[in-house]
């Protein structure tokens, strides 16, 4: 590097080298060698590209000889990682103890706890107290009447906001029981109901620990990275295995998939409280337990609060998925309905899961900005503190009795639900026949001339070559540890024999993540650039992202059946919004003096966009690469129910087959993905960062 | 002033960033800048030694990164200080256990910070009777109590206010309320008014010395504004590169600055607000006067006085005895900047 320096100085630099003379991390190489360094290391990817595809061409002939090990994994290289898994779990359910106790016995004893308040729940909003069983059972007390709740939900968006909201969130859960949904919602509410309240609490308790010490907080990082990469389906059977059948398993593994962001937020908002806070705190002589729960706690309030809101959504999320094997609900309708190719019925349930999904969004949003702005303090005599609650309870006791005479006050009357199955059915069918042609040939071509070469070239590299490729860039992009983790998940990926489905994986996640950027970017840029656009492409991002996952492949498999095309629009439809939003809120985050220096330099609008806004989002927009990529990385999952062929049908395959092992080693493959593709992308982000002079940023 | 009359004390404080702190300054070691920075350690306070009498308003100055917050941070034990002592009325806060300084930290000190630190989510009156709160005290007193301090400072009927609809000024009446609400003989502020308006930080100045004069605190005032350290203190530590380079009355640094560094400070200081009859007098018995000044007055007060009268005036000590005279062209001297110091 040192020779080439001459080339480097005659340049003209100074831009580069003032501005690296402000980065917070200076790199050890001086500025100017630095330059010719970095047109080195772009000849030196240039020619690996190149190489890439020579052996990409060269692959059918080579492939088959005797340096055949070097582009399928041979089969000498795999461990039974899978096997040993299996018998670890059947050891642990059958054999295993801590101390007198059978860790099954421990693990029963945890589902009873959690399932005592799902039954509670379950009765309150569904089924009512029964006695008997089965056809004799006879309702002693019925359940909250469909009025008491819909008030409560009223009662609730008025104390957080106002009126407005109020009347939205008691209209979105009008639409459910008018429509005819109010049964199923109510058993997905039973569940969300338990769950948040657990993975709350649960996440305060992990992020607290972490804030308070460094070495849990080191030794929580690399769980909580697996329990948000690893795919449900993959721990689903293990938790079956430990906790037995029924609705608290799924509750379980809602639990583990929806707490990772409140411990997250937990440690942020609480290291976020201003130090003089803290150190307030201490100087008012506050115990420990005090500065927490009395300081801590409450300073960190509104930011826990968007935590909390990420538990709703991602319980609701995980719900719906779950409900697919066996717990009833929402998805299990939506499931059963494009099972028996009901498509309008189908389209019933997932706008129900929509209105569910928007009003939980909502009322918890808005709950969020209410403890962030003043509250007007309380007063006045106990009922009128208490209004809300009073009048919700006077409503439920209210309805629940003249139920008993008149039934329309307990429950919807059948004879008014308003069915819109067949005109659904009847637009999807319209819209089948009358472009059926145009769908073929769309799906025709991104097959012939994307997806299928895509697909051929990943497959036709050596797995040898992929390995060298990402250890080379974490190490360029991230020092030694970097590239030794790129080396070893990788590795991993290769030994599993998995290395064709992840290659796969790779592919389809890969393309729909191009598609989501070409398709975002430019979005992006243009809710950033105007106040209405910015405003309505934030309403339907905010509202994209509250949707469940699983209502993405509702219209898609409808209009192009199954297969990779399918799973492609599913999985960038899911991972859109980061896309748009990170790069719209980069662009509009760049200093304004910067867009006044360029103003008054005499740049035009174009200039101003593509010479100092787009280079300053870089490492923001790349953050946005990161969230599509991970969304579409648990989008590709939930498509193994449409037919790919990837880890996520792997996963699925494992699930259904019950076999806890090989579950486990393909769900641990994609987040092995996810881990590399994060880390890459992270670590590129904060060099950019650094190169700008710009300070560490968070979302 | 000795060490046995001070009612805080500091001696050889240190405080180190790195990896190994301790190691450096093993046996009562004194490593030199260069040897703390070739060890990988970044210096916040170096050998400070402070004494600060009952009853006194002492100011540490010094710039941004000078280690002025570190140190007021060490006398507190907020944070842990790599070596050195720090005495209280006698007691070792660096020995004191948690529980020990929990309570010294409830009913004897008080601090004040910068960016006011008050509690977002709780009222006015909930912020000042905090700190009686966690003691444990019933609400009654406490409420009782925290009206009184809040009155002190000028707030009453905001007590239902929440922090965020408070002015900067507004916002630290209620940070000062509240470290009072304690009753504490030892109270730190830590640049208090650096974030307010100029004019705004005036006021709370004269304000701060209206409290003190009826309350007589033993005072550590941090301050990067070396007008405001003239204005509020008895002695002043300046600091530098984490060292205090002089400790002194407005007046002894002004007129002997130990370095270029404090002299550069001063430089631009009206003297006549700092320099005394005694500094610029000609000492002597008593001679034909217009009138007397005493000793301890400064220049800018008798200034008017001593220019329009013909004949000097005498100086006269604590006792009342004539110790010299002070005449126009002395006076003069001061106010165009000649004479002693400069």
């Amino acid at each position: 590097m040192a020779d080439a320096g001459g080339t480097g100085a005659e340049r003209p630099a100074a831009g580069g080298a003032d501005v690296a003379a402000r980065a917070p991390t200076p790199a050890p190489a001086p500025p100017a060698g630095r330059m010719a360094g970095r047109r080195l290391w772009l000849v030196l990817w240039g020619g690996l590209a190149v190489a890439t595809l020579v052996l990409a061409a060269l692959a059918p002939r080579l492939s088959a000889g005797p340096l055949a090990d070097l582009w399928v994994p041979p089969a000498w290289l795999r461990p039974d990682v899978a096997g040993a898994i299996s018998r670890f779990m059947a050891w642990l359910t059958t054999e295993a103890r801590i101390g007198p106790l059978a860790v099954t016995e421990i693990t029963r004893a945890l589902a009873a706890a959690i399932e005592a308040p799902y039954e509670l729940a379950r009765n309150l909003l569904v089924d009512g107290w029964t006695e008997g069983r089965g056809r004799r059972a006879q309702q002693v007390f019925p359940p909250l009447s469909w009025i008491a709740i819909v008030a409560a939900a009223v009662a609730l968006g008025v104390h957080a906001r106002g009126w407005r909201l109020g009347l939205f969130a008691g209209g979105c859960l009008l639409y459910l029981a008018v429509f005819g949904q109010w049964q199923s919602a109510m058993v997905t509410l039973a569940s969300v109901v338990i769950a948040v309240p657990i993975g709350v609490a649960g996440g305060l308790v992990l992020g607290t620990l972490a804030w308070a010490s460094r070495p849990f907080d080191r030794a929580l990082a690399p769980v909580l990275d697996l329990m948000q990469t690893v795919p449900t389906f993959a721990y689903l059977v293990p938790i079956l295995f430990l906790f037995g059948f029924g609705p608290v398993a799924a509750l379980i593994a809602t639990i583990i998939y929806a707490m990772p962001p409140m411990v997250r937020v937990t440690t942020l908002a609480l290291r976020q409280v201003p130090a003089e806070i803290a150190e307030y705190a201490v100087m008012a002589g506050c115990t420990p337990w005090q500065r927490l729960r009395r300081v801590m706690l409450p300073a960190a309030l509104p930011d826990l609060m968007v935590g909390v809101n990420q538990v709703i959504m991602l319980t609701l999320n995980m719900v719906i998925i779950a409900s697919m094997i066996g717990a009833g609900g929402l998805g299990f309708d939506v499931l059963n309905a494009l099972r028996r190719l009901d498509i309008g019925g189908g389209i019933e349930a997932g706008l129900a899961i929509v209105a569910l999904a928007v009003a939980l969004d909502r009322l918890s949003q808005a709950l969020a900005e209410r403890a962030r702005s003043a509250r007007p303090a309380v007063a006045g005599p106990w009922l009128r503190r208490h209004r809300w609650p009073v009048t919700v309870a006077a409503v439920a006791v209210a309805t629940g009795l003249l139920g008993l005479a008149f039934p329309a006050m307990q429950s919807y009357p059948d004879s008014l639900t308003v069915t819109t199955r067949a005109f659904w059915g009847d637009l999807v069918r319209w819209v089948n026949v009358t472009y059926f042609d145009s769908f073929e040939a769309a799906k025709g071509a991104a097959l012939t001339h994307v997806l299928l070469p895509v697909k051929r070239f990943l497959l036709a590299l050596p797995w040898v070559w992929v390995l060298a490729l990402v250890t080379l860039a974490g190490w360029r992009l991230g020092g030694r540890r970097l590239g030794l983790l790129g080396f070893l998940l990788v590795l991993y990926l290769a030994l599993t024999g998995l290395w064709e489905q992840a290659m796969t994986t790779l592919y389809l996640c890969g393309v729909s993540v191009v598609l989501a950027g070409l398709i975002g970017l430019p979005l992006g840029i243009l809710a950033a650039s105007s106040a209405v656009a910015g405003r309505i492409l934030g309403a339907v991002t905010d509202t994209l992202q509250t949707l469940p996952s699983f209502v993405y492949l509702i219209p898609v498999v409808m209009l192009f059946r199954v297969g990779d095309f399918t799973a492609m629009i599913a999985v960038t439809l899911y991972a859109l919004a980061p896309a748009v939003r990170y790069t719209a809120h980069g662009l509009r985050s760049v200093a304004p003096e910067l867009v006044e220096a360029g103003t008054m330099a005499g740049c035009s609008r174009w200039q101003i966009l593509l010479r100092i806004r787009l280079p300053l989002a870089v490492p923001e927009i790349l953050l946005g690469l990161n969230q599509t990529i991970m969304l579409a990385l648990s989008m590709l999952v939930i498509t193994a129910l449409v037919g790919t062929r990837d880890l996520g049908q792997e996963v699925y395959i494992a699930l259904t087959r019950a076999d806890v092992g090989a579950g486990l080693v393909a769900g641990l493959a994609v987040a092995a993905i996810a881990i590399v593709a994060d880390r890459l992308i992270a670590a590129g982000a904060r060099a950019q960062r650094a190169r700008l002079g710009l300070a560490e940023g968070g979302r | 002033m000795t060490g046995g009359g001070a009612k805080l004390a500091a001696r050889g404080l240190w405080k180190l960033y790195g990896p190994h702190p301790e190691r450096l300054l093993a046996g009562g070691a004194r490593p030199t800048p260069e040897a703390i920075r070739a060890s990988g350690h970044v210096a916040a306070v170096r050998d400070a030694t402070i004494e600060v009498a009952e009853g006194e308003i002492f100011v540490v100055m010094g710039l941004s990164g000078s280690g002025k917050s570190t140190l007021i941070r060490c006398l507190a034990r907020l944070v842990e200080p790599s070596a050195g002592s720090v005495s209280f009325d006698g007691i070792d806060l660096l020995a004191a256990s948690r529980a020990e300084l929990t309570r010294i930290r409830r009913h004897r000190l008080g601090m004040v910070f910068q960016h006011f630190a008050l509690l977002p989510h709780l009222t006015v009156l909930e912020n000042v009777a905090f700190p009686l709160e966690v003691q444990g005290m019933a609400r009654g007193p406490r409420e009782a109590r925290a009206r009184e301090v809040i009155a002190l400072v000028g707030l009453e009927g905001r007590e239902g206010r929440y922090p965020r609809e408070l002015s900067g000024g507004q916002q630290q009446r209620v940070g000062i309320a509240r470290s009072l609400a304690g009753n504490p003989e030892l109270w730190f502020l830590d640049e208090p008014f650096s974030a307010l308006d100029p004019l705004i930080r005036r006021e709370m100045q004269d304000e701060f010395l209206r409290l003190q004069r009826g309350l007589r605190k033993t005072i550590v005032f941090i301050t990067h504004d070396f007008d405001e350290a003239i204005r509020l203190a008895d002695r002043i530590a300046i600091m530098k590169d984490g060292a205090v380079v002089q400790t002194g009355t407005p007046e002894e640094l002004v007129l002997r600055p130990a370095d270029p560094y404090v002299a550069e400070f001063t430089r631009h200081v009206a003297r006549a607000k700092v320099v005394t009859a005694a500094a610029v007098m000609t000492p002597g018995g008593p001679v034909e006067h217009a009138g007397t000044v005493a000793a301890g007055d400064r220049i800018e007060a008798i200034a008017a006085r001593v220019e329009a009268a013909e004949l000097p005036h005498a100086v006269v000590d604590a006792a009342g005895r004539v110790v010299g005279a002070i005449d126009r062209r002395a006076v003069i001297g001061v106010l165009v900047g000649r004479g002693p110091g400069s």
